[in-house]
């Protein structure tokens, strides 16, 4: 089977354009003759949700939370990318372009990416106008600021909340279309199963969380905005409920799931503290702008680091990159953090940390200039840790962040099931192999806002007015395995808890499918998930009853698919024999050590198709072509 | 440093929306300072389950004080007994070794009890639903910078926006008003000329789901704003008066 990404015709600055001539359109009248289910009220899923309302279409919207508002784009700190060049430093569509297709470290799809910075401008139009306070100039202006990977400053934020502001505008928009009836709003039910009929989506199955209940919901279309996999690895940034379930069961049902291995790991998080850890928080990566990263020269150094003389300190990344320093990008700056603790240098109880030093730019610039660029940076870190960063240097490790895998999609953003479309981080699309800063929530309101309610009438404008019933069989059957995995998992009462699996998975994943691969480990962390799973489904320990809210219920569905999903990331690790962006494999580096990419026969995004129960899974080339970029090799010396 | 410290929980229980529930007392030692409040629940969550007793239902998500889902009355007060954080944000070493800890859910008529510490708060989304927006639908809006908004004006704006819609406000306010929550959102929109246009019809809508709601009356004792995690100021609550007294004043007239 060949994959068409249905990419159209023409040069790479009319495609969208022209597209948008091209596609079929619904007759406003006949709009609320389709129904459209949307599965996550993140970025994505809520100005998705409320696009298609406003157009005429009718919705229903799904969220696992108490509120759509609680989606977990509610917590991206930095800000929002957009080519709008206010700032006349010589920004442009193009730049963002390639800026975007760099940092991917070209292992994404050009037309895919160029749409992506073409509508970028219109994203910040869309959300001044719903009231979302950006920052702003004393002349009333918007204001900007730079981020990694660029050289222009087009990053547009809401002090350290910015994804909070652009979710609640969306949320807004959301909100009054469930208003005036457009939008049906599920809060609490989760979505355990999709429903395809005769090739194509056609509704999905969803648990409620509070009375437990399993019911059917039929569309003309489904719509997937459920976030990113990084929770896999158990400790993440990611929200205690981010998940994979949804676009998961969807894959078991036929959607291709591409590029699983493409993890972003964010250097400058808080350490673990212990084992009672159970998740990650990021500090924003502006602290590297001041802080320096040392740890000592030797090897378990116990010193508390005042007394650690300047001449026993290695301020590693200053003696490796000395052109980019403390500034290298996010995955370089995390694998050196790595290297120095697999040296026994790292610092802290768990030597599984590195400094971030800012005691230079205190004496430099003065305490009070520090803390008013930092303070609430440093307060959360007093908070969390007890130390104050004034006075000690601060200790930092790499976190999972982001993935840049998810479902394949075409121009269109429909998977490679008909009818079934994947929006932000939930899909492939936009990043390759590495996502830059600001961009994610930019890609989440694209796809929702701008892309998918244009290309989801091409789709439905084929389609018949008549829903299938919940009553067909196919609806049933999936309601059954749904309903009968749930009393399994009840059934089993084992000696382990469910957060004991997830936790030995997210170990395994860390270690061997982390920060940097090989193919030994790989092979063995394989056969390490494979015997995990088989644990889990003797051994579990999940009580209370399936007709009630119940934490472990919800918990266990997830866990259990992470340990399918787990597989798949190795597999794909392994098939990849390469380096790029935020997939190293140690035995492709350059001499420096810096990551060797093989474009000659890595050019292409990894597409794997679930075959059954136990079966390996097929793998779908897609070629990348790249007509518009150069090739290059990234170097930060 | 780390320390290791013991403690009495005081935890409430309760089944179902129906059930009647009640406080339940375990001790639970060994626990590290460096751990947050919700990783010593987790803790003893994962000892219940291996005595075959149901873990403590609870909302979170984020556990880093933005997305509003936990929601712990800790001692007596929402958010438990520091300011100006959420309850995932508390760590252990705010409380004495060998402490009781009571924790109960927030408690009010619009927030009824789904499962122990859980509470459904959709009422929120329903007051929202009722005016919290700007009428604006995608694409056809003018170009950002067409909207200079003063400086300060932008920045008060964001002070109300901040809001997380945890509820706490209701939960310590002994009326159970939604006062602040909903100023906040008022607030926000009047200060700003996008919002300007429907700032009439806004706040009467608002206000009228609120009550519709059943919360309670505002009688100004600034309970709600001393919890708040994001310390939104009684100011809103001001100019949100302003806001409804203005809407009906014109009402009238026209
Ligand atoms: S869990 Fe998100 S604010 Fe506490």
């Amino acid at each position: 089977m060949i994959l068409d990404a249905k990419v159209p015709a023409g040069d790479l600055a009319d495609k969208w354009k022209n597209h948008k001539f091209n596609v079929k359109l619904v007759n406003p009248a006949n709009k609320r003759k389709y129904e459209v289910i949307v599965v996550g009220t993140g970025l994505a899923g809520a100005s998705a949700a409320a696009s298609l309302a406003e157009l005429g279409y009718n919705v229903k919207a799904f969220c696992f939370q108490d509120s759509p508002r609680r989606a977990h784009s509610i917590a991206a700190q930095g800000g929002i990318n957009a080519a709008k060049n206010y700032q006349n430093d010589g920004d442009s569509v193009f730049r963002l372009f390639y800026d975007t297709i760099k940092g991917g470290d070209y292992r994404s799809r050009e037309a895919n990416v160029y749409r992506l910075a073409e509508v970028s401008v219109n994203i910040i139009d869309q959300c001044v106008a719903q009231g979302v306070p950006f920052a702003r100039e004393y002349g009333g202006l918007l204001a900007n600021r730079s981020f990694g990977g660029a050289q222009v400053s087009r990053t547009f934020y809401a002090r350290g909340q910015t994804g909070q502001q652009l979710l609640l505008g969306a949320y807004s928009a959301l909100s009054r279309q469930i208003n005036t009836g457009k939008v049906e709003m599920h809060s609490r039910k989760e979505m355990l199963d999709l429903v395809v009929v005769d090739g194509q989506a056609r509704g999905i199955i969803v648990r409620d969380l509070v009375t437990g209940e399993i019911s059917s919901h039929s569309a003309h279309a489904v719509i997937l905005a459920t976030g990113g996999y990084g929770n896999v690895f158990y400790l993440s940034t990611n929200a205690m409920g981010s998940n994979v379930t949804a676009a998961w069961r969807a894959h078991k049902k036929g959607a291709f799931f591409a590029n699983p291995c493409y993890t972003q790991i964010h250097p400058t998080c808080i350490p673990v503290s212990g084992t009672h850890q159970s998740k990650l928080t990021l500090m924003s990566e502006s602290l590297r702008n001041d802080g320096r990263v040392w740890v000592p020269k030797k090897e378990g150094d116990t010193r508390k680091p005042k007394d650690i003389p300047e001449n026993e300190r290695d301020y590693y990344l200053e003696r490796k990159y000395p052109s980019f320093g403390n500034l290298v990008p996010r995955d370089v700056a995390s694998r050196n953090a790595k290297y120095a603790c697999d040296e026994g240098r790292g610092v802290g109880s768990t030597k599984l940390a590195v400094y971030l030093d800012f005691a230079d730019a205190i004496k430099r610039d003065g305490k009070d200039t520090i803390a008013a660029k930092y303070g609430n940076l440093f307060d959360m870190y007093q908070q969390i840790t007890g130390e104050n960063p004034y006075e000690t240097p601060m200790r930092i490790f790499p976190a999972v962040h982001y993935t840049m895998g998810g479902l394949w999609v075409d121009y269109n953003l429909m998977t490679s099931v008909p009818g079934l479309y994947a929006l932000g981080e939930a899909n492939f699309s936009d990043h390759g192999a590495n996502r830059l800063g600001a961009s994610a929530l930019m890609q989440g309101l694209a796809d929702g806002y701008f892309v998918v309610p244009y290309t989801i009438g091409d789709y439905l404008a084929r389609m018949p007015y008549d829903k299938i019933g919940t009553d067909h069989p196919a609806f049933k059957e999936a309601e059954h395995q749904v309903k009968e995995k749930i009393s399994q998992l009840l059934s089993i009462n084992g000696s382990k808890t469910v957060d004991q699996f997830h936790r030995e998975l997210g170990l395994i994943m860390w270690d061997n499918c982390g920060m940097s691969r090989n193919a030994e480990g790989l092979k063995e962390a394989k056969t390490k998930i494979k015997s995990l799973r088989d644990d889990f489904w003797q051994n579990v320990k999940v009580l209370g009853e399936a007709g009630q809210m119940n934490q472990s219920i919800e918990k266990a569905g997830r866990v259990a698919d992470f340990l399918e999903l787990g597989e798949l990331m190795i597999d794909d690790a392994l098939d990849r024999n390469e380096s790029c962006g935020g997939h190293f494999r140690e035995e492709y580096q350059t001499e420096e050590g810096e990551a060797k990419r093989n474009d000659e026969q890595y050019s292409y995004v990894a597409a794997w198709e679930y075959k059954g129960k136990d079966q390996a899974e097929s793998l779908h080339k897609e070629q990348l072509e790249f007509q518009n970029v150069k090739l290059t090799q990234r170097s930060y010396k | 440093m780390e320390e290791k410290r013991n403690y009495t929980l005081k935890i409430w229980r309760q089944k179902d929306a129906n059930d009647k529930g009640g406080f339940v007392t375990y001790p639970l030692n060994d626990i590290s300072t460096d751990m947050s409040f919700l990783e010593m629940i987790d803790v003893l969550n994962e000892k219940l389950i291996a005595d075959g007793q149901e873990p403590v239902h609870f909302d979170h998500d984020c556990r880093e004080g933005i997305c509003g889902m936990c929601s712990m009355v800790i001692n007596g007060k929402p958010h438990g007994p520091k300011d100006a954080i959420t309850t995932c944000q508390l760590h252990m070493r705010s409380f004495d070794h060998g402490v009781t800890i009571t924790v109960e859910p927030w408690r009010a008529k619009a927030f009824p009890v789904i499962r122990d510490l859980v509470v459904d708060r959709t009422s929120f989304d329903r007051i929202i639903q009722a005016g919290g927006y700007v009428s604006v639908n995608t694409g056809g809006v003018p170009d950002a910078n067409e909207i200079p908004i003063p400086k300060k004006i932008a920045d008060d704006a964001f002070d109300a926006a901040t809001c997380i819609g945890c509820g706490a406000c209701v939960a310590a306010c002994k009326n159970a008003s939604a006062m602040l929550f909903v100023s906040a959102k008022i607030s926000q929109l009047a200060m700003l000329p996008q919002g300007k246009v429907e700032r009439a019809s806004r706040a009467e809508d608002m206000i009228a789901q609120m009550d519709e709601e059943g919360f309670g009356a505002c009688t100004n004792t600034g309970a709600c704003s001393a919890v708040c995690p994001k310390e939104i100021s009684l100011e809103h609550i001001a100019r949100m008066n302003r806001e409804y007294f203005t809407a009906k004043f014109t009402a009238k007239k026209s």
